[in-house]
């Protein structure tokens, strides 16, 4: 994903080798292959697919289609992680996007003819603009601290984080606001060509996204930035601006999974909606070779590591293990991932070999 | 580099401009609580009564001492997030051990040691393989919620007759009465200030936080300060959950959702610099009284929601770090 040549100071902690095992994605892949196994071995019918209606089903496409909000967050927060940033606004974001969609739509229903309707309260592209505008304003509020006041971005995103959610419990009163409104549930549960709306939106933002950084300069930008800010302020590239963009980003991305959560779920919960998905996300995007030191990054890894987390969960679910388990589970892959990407411990284990 | 070596002296060294004093954000702050109860006593009867003055201290008992263990971590350059589910899980562990017939006094040594152990853990993480502080506490979050799962997602009703008498004891203290986990809380935070300011652990804390690589350079254990800081933030969070477990008489897997970042707030509010080395650990009690203030209006004002707690915290929040950055800028330019 990420051009080799100014990675030469993440070159010097791990070898690069012409090996498919030295590959970044390697590790990442390992990882979600082993889970897919151990599913196939344990979980009876784990790759049936069928076909109801012209639409796939399937434990496969399920995980997919589950996984898809946290893949969007994923993205968003592997470029700020990228720029050494971090947004932990992101679950509050989610919350307030969501919120605000519902509410705008709301839908009640109108007997047309004998027949009971659902009439949105706000046209849906007026809710969906609305609820994203807000998701931007969010980023732009995050980017304006972290690019402007220089705050750090565990700081500066920290304030959203507690204030965001408390804002959306403002706006509903603390109720969970339920939508009837159907043609707002195809963007959480609708199928386009036989595959799961959710999966085509997380596409073509990646694909996006992946253009842009692989066609013009900005991924090289994003990378220098993370890497040494200073030198790449002194080089002529406009970091605060830079910086900026990729919260704003982020919070987009993060509107974006609100919206899909809460079509999902067919109501917005602002106590719950999104809770701790800023740390599952930053776990993706950990899990998926990025760097927290900033510089390194990989989308594609980011796509992987939400993958690993939601077929983790699926996994643990199916098996019968009880669901309180998964949240031991993850720390322990979270203390197992760092410390392989920790220089410390690579030298202690080649000096055990 | 400056103003860290300026906070061990007091004020020894004359400024040229008062607002980059050390102490110029906790005056902010005490300015700041002194509006605050002033506009409540303006607005409703009763509020500046004695009694409801040391209610914010019983009330937050808790969250003190767990801010006094952040203010340490925070002043050494880090941060701690697992504090809220490991007071959570002390709770848990407490409950279920108490259940199980041991005697309260083991339970609650047991529990002081396991935090303190946990927060050693991290802490060696953090140090040894130079791992972020954020990224290892807050799979510590993760691992201390999920452990309470593992022993029950029930709440656990306490009954056991010390605990039951810690939570109901009244100490008389000045014109009122206190309750034993805000003696506690009073003592763990005065303890703290006088080793902040006169032990070698404490100024290597500060030195620490000001540059790590000049403390180690320095000659200074930075290891053992370091381990030691987490390793106390872990003991204040069992702590916490003791007194927490003292005013809910239950454990519960989904206590104290949050409170880490009630605490870092507290912190900040108290005038101590997220970039480590520059605050005083007094500031915590200021930035818990803050908070507990907010609240107290809040409940005495009656049509206001609770979420306007978190609203004003975030507001809070944004002004102290803006105030923060600002003063720091002036202060690199002068």
């Amino acid at each position: 994903m990420a051009p080799p040549a100014p990675a030469a100071t993440v070159a010097k902690a791990r070898p690069e080798k012409a090996s498919l095992l030295s590959h970044s994605l390697a590790k990442p892949i390992l990882a979600l292959a082993a889970l897919l196994v151990l599913d196939i071995v344990f979980i009876p019918g784990f790759l049936s697919l069928e076909i109801k209606d012209g639409h796939l089903y399937g434990p496969l496409i399920d995980i997919l289609n589950r996984a898809a909000p946290l893949m969007l967050a994923a993205l968003g927060m592997t470029l700020v992680i990228a720029t050494r940033g971090i947004d932990i606004s992101v679950g509050a974001v989610v919350a307030l996007s969501g919120t605000v969609a519902a509410m705008l739509i709301g839908g009640t229903m109108v007997i047309n003819n004998g027949q009971p309707e659902y009439v949105a309260n706000t046209p849906m592209p007026v809710a969906l603009a609305a609820a994203l505008g807000i998701a931007i304003l969010c980023g732009a509020w995050n980017g304006v601290l972290v690019a402007g006041l220089k705050l750090q971005p565990i700081v500066a995103t920290l304030i959203l984080m507690v204030a965001g959610r408390g804002l959306a419990q403002l706006f509903t009163d603390g109720q969970i606001v339920t939508v009837y409104y159907e043609p707002f549930f195809f963007l959480g549960s609708g199928y386009l060509l036989g595959l799961p709306f959710s999966l085509w939106v997380v596409a073509a933002v990646l694909l996006v996204v992946g253009l842009l950084l692989k066609k013009t300069a900005l991924g090289l930008f994003i990378q220098s930035v993370g890497i040494n800010p200073v030198a790449a302020r002194l080089a002529g590239i406009r970091t605060a601006t830079l910086i900026f963009f990729t919260y704003v980003f982020c919070s987009l991305c993060a509107g974006m999974a609100g919206l899909m959560i809460s079509s999902n779920i067919k109501s917005a919960d602002a106590n719950n909606a999104g809770m701790l998905l800023e740390l599952d996300a930053i776990l993706a995007v950990t899990l998926g070779g990025t760097s927290l030191a900033g510089g390194k990054f990989s989308l594609v890894g980011s796509m992987i590591g939400a993958l690993i987390i939601q077929t983790l969960t699926w996994t643990i679910y199916s098996l019968g293990v009880p669901p309180e388990v998964n949240m031991v589970v993850k720390a322990i892959v979270v203390f197992i991932v760092c410390l392989s990407q920790s220089t410390g411990f690579q030298k202690l284990w080649k000096g055990r070999k | 580099m400056n103003t860290a070596v300026m906070t061990n002296n007091g004020a020894g060294r004359v400024d040229p401009s008062i607002t980059s004093a050390p102490w110029f954000t906790s005056l902010v702050t005490v300015i700041l609580l002194a509006v605050l109860l002033g506009a409540g006593g303006a607005a409703y009867e009763g509020f500046l009564s004695g009694q409801v003055m040391l209610n914010l201290l019983i009330d937050n008992a808790h969250l003190l001492v767990i801010a006094v263990g952040m203010g340490y971590v925070i002043l050494a350059g880090g941060i701690d997030l697992s504090v809220g589910s490991v007071l959570a899980l002390t709770t848990m562990i407490a409950a279920w051990l108490l259940n199980a017939g041991w005697n309260p006094l083991a339970v609650i040594a047991i529990v002081l040691a396991f935090g303190a152990v946990f927060g050693a853990f991290q802490g060696a993480l953090i140090h040894y393989f130079q791992l972020q502080p954020f990224i290892v506490t807050l799979a510590g979050m993760f691992l201390a919620r999920g452990l309470c799962y593992l022993i029950s997602i029930e709440s656990i009703t306490i009954e056991d007759p010390l605990f039951v008498a810690a939570s109901q004891t009244q100490i008389p203290f000045i014109g009122g009465f206190i309750s034993p986990s805000a003696a506690i809380a009073l003592i763990v935070l005065a303890i703290a200030i006088w080793a902040s300011r006169r032990t070698a652990f404490g100024r290597g804390v500060y030195a620490i936080g000001g540059n790590e690589q000049s403390a180690l350079m320095m000659g200074l254990d930075v290891a053992r300060t370091k381990i030691g800081v987490y390793a106390f933030s872990g003991f204040c969070a069992a702590l916490g959950g003791v007194l927490f477990a003292f005013y809910m008489l239950s454990g519960y897997g989904q206590h104290a959702q949050g409170t880490e970042l009630d605490a870092i707030a507290a912190v900040v509010i108290g005038g101590t610099l997220l970039t480590g080395g520059y605050g005083y650990v007094a500031g915590a009690l200021s930035g818990v009284l803050v908070l507990g203030t907010i609240q107290t209006l809040i409940a005495f004002d009656g049509t206001l929601s609770s979420w306007w707690t978190k609203i004003v915290i975030g507001g809070l929040l944004f002004l102290f770090c803006v105030v923060q950055r600002l003063l720091s800028v002036r202060s690199q330019q002068s």
